[in-house]
């Protein structure tokens, strides 16, 4: 469980995080959100006692991290790819990580082969890939078997079989109650990934909610309705709540109405649809559109429409 | 996979128990055996080392066989200034610059690798991670360099024999001079790690080591005389070393005196580092 309370931090006139409250509930994956710049790695250094904040507080399992007498058993961390010194092998580096807490060499050893390093462990970690250090990384955090993981960007630089062997790895840890607490720029897997999500812009708090509900409140869903009849249908359809739109001429994009309602409108006018097609939105789309109104926090009222308003609009080629 | 238990929980799912809770508490013993582990685990940390050794040992036999060989045409006044111990540790000049880039890279070398995160992360109170890296790197420093200190002396004398200019580690003040290279060069290595670790990086923080050393007594030099003989003496490198010198200048420190101001030297430095280790940003 980490939580954090007011956290701030200020680097002289520049607010970093600014007044984030939020809770990480343990038996879940919890992702971690926002733009570059959002403040997502200096709140996770926060949580993890490097950084300290300018005021508010974050607690892990109920403790300030610098509180914890064995730290690398209540949390683990992998706070960006090879926080190792390069002209030391992985091996040497998990013993002497594990030394500082009397963690035994069997067990340095169990984590190598876990995370499937152990033909490189006696490598130099100068030599490693950015996937070798991720896996390295990982190792480390897993090392003290902590009942909380704090993951910066795990999957960056990854295979596509290490990415899902990673996403299937987490989800195992949060299964057996731990809390994981992931930050990662690509959507799709974090969609894949998370369950819960917190979503951070400009150091504010956007959203802290399901990763199901998080799409749906920040993305109307959208009908993608092909007909013959297209512009009737679209004048059936005029309304306050709803927008229509359509690059073909039989094809017709349409938001605020359920695809239900419009099965039966086209039926009442005996209108022949050929494709009624719910589609969801991605987590990638609700994304950009809850922290694109982050990022306008401090552009003047007019250059907001312009650079937003283009962009606000979303394309025929959705989902 | 894991090596922690489930066991069923009050809310939604189950609460996960670490097979190591309650244990693995960070002790400083176990700090100091992380940062040794950390300081034998480097190539370049041994590298330099051994460089230490050969320096000390090597240049200490080739000052005494140049002294053997120039003996017969040496003049008397200068066959009086001879200090025999002191000729076969001539290394303590190039050693003291290996220790003290050494000891700034054992600690600016994690912050240019970002390894000073996991570092901080495992020992959260900071301090004692500070403390381990000056006990260890001080120790490693003193035992290797007070062998190749005498190693240096045995080997030098054995050279200087041959014109029965040589003394024996018996006589007087010998002891202390042989002891007090190691000492000094120990001092040293801890000074650099306490200006590594105020500057945090590798570049700056040897520049200083150097500009300590070995400017900072040239710029001295240059200062109107009177002025001269008040400040030298309080220099780092020159108060250190009067522990290491058989025969006093006469204008310096006492071998007690001048080691101790290196020692506070050092000490002040440290105490800087640590309120900055404590305060500063990771």
């Amino acid at each position: 469980m980490i939580k954090a309370d007011a956290l701030t931090k200020r680097y002289g006139p520049k607010t970093a995080v600014e007044a984030l409250t939020f809770t990480v509930r343990p038996g879940i994956v919890t992702g971690f959100l926002g733009p570059n710049g959002a403040g997502k790695s200096t709140t996770m250094r926060m949580i993890l006692g490097l950084d300290h904040p300018t005021s508010g507080t974050v607690t892990v399992n109920g403790r300030r991290y610098a509180d914890h007498r064995a730290p690398l058993h209540e949390v683990g961390a992998l706070l960006e790819a090879k926080a190792v010194h390069t002209g030391r092998s992985a091996y040497n580096h998990l013993l002497s990580m594990a030394a500082t807490t009397g963690i035994r060499t069997r067990r340095v050893r169990e984590v190598i082969e876990m995370v499937g390093l152990d033909e490189v462990a006696r490598k130099r970690v100068g030599g490693f890939s950015l996937g070798m250090g991720q896996r390295l990384g990982l190792a480390t955090a897993l090392l003290g078997d902590p009942a909380t993981l704090v993951l910066d960007e795990p999957v960056n630089g990854l295979d596509p079989e290490g990415v899902l062997w990673i996403r299937t790895l987490l989800k195992s840890l949060a299964a057996e109650g731990r809390t994981v607490f992931l930050s990662s720029h690509l959507m799709s897997e974090m969609a894949l990934t998370a369950e819960h999500l917190i979503v951070v812009g400009r150091g504010r708090l956007i959203a802290d909610t399901s990763v199901a509900d998080f799409i749906r409140n920040a993305v109307p869903n959208q009908v993608r309705v092909r007909t013959p009849d297209a512009d009737r249908l679209r004048a059936l359809l005029f309304g306050p709540e709803v927008r229509v739109t359509g690059r073909e001429r039989d094809v017709l994009e349409v938001t605020g109405v359920s695809s239900d309602d419009i099965g039966r409108l086209a039926s009442a006018h005996g209108i022949t649809l050929f494709e009624l097609v719910p589609q969801q939105a991605s987590l990638e789309e609700a994304f950009m559109e809850s922290t694109r109104d982050a990022v306008e926090y401090r552009v003047p009222e007019g250059v907001s429409a312009r650079v937003a308003g283009p962009a606000r609009r979303r394309g025929g080629e959705v989902a | 996979m894991s090596a922690g238990t489930v066991t069923p929980g009050t809310g939604t799912g189950p609460r996960f128990v670490s097979r190591a809770a309650g244990r693995g508490r960070v002790t400083f013993v176990r700090v100091l055996n992380a940062e040794w582990i950390k300081l034998r685990s480097l190539r370049s940390t041994f590298w330099v080392l051994v460089a230490a050794v050969f320096l000390v040992i090597a240049l200490g036999v080739l000052v005494c066989i140049g002294t053997v060989n120039r003996w017969p045409n040496t003049s008397a006044a200068e066959k009086a200034r001879l200090s025999a111990p002191n000729a076969s540790l001539t290394g303590l000049y190039l050693a003291q610059l290996a220790i003290g880039v050494l000891g700034v890279l054992v600690v600016t070398g994690e912050y240019a690798t970002g390894s000073i995160r996991a570092t901080i992360a495992a020992v959260p109170h900071r301090l004692p991670v500070l403390w381990a890296k000056t006990a260890v790197f001080g120790v490693v420093t003193f035992v290797l360099m007070l062998g190749a200190c005498l190693v240096a002396f045995l080997s030098g004398q054995a050279v200087l024999a041959k014109e029965n200019i040589d003394v024996s580690l018996g006589d007087p003040g010998v002891p202390r001079v042989v002891v007090g290279v190691a000492v000094y060069l120990a001092v040293t290595g801890i000074l650099a790690i306490g200006i590594g670790a105020i500057v945090r990086n590798a570049a700056g923080g040897i520049a200083i080591v150097f500009g300590l050393l070995l400017v900072l007594p040239e710029v001295v030099r240059a200062l109107p005389s009177d002025w001269q003989s008040r400040i030298t003496k309080y220099l780092p490198s020159e108060a250190g070393q009067a522990l290491t010198r058989w025969h006093p200048k006469g204008d310096e420190l006492s071998p007690g005196a001048g080691i101790t101001v290196f020692v506070l030297y050092a000490a002040v430095t440290l105490a800087v580092a640590a309120v900055l280790l404590r305060r500063r940003d990771a």
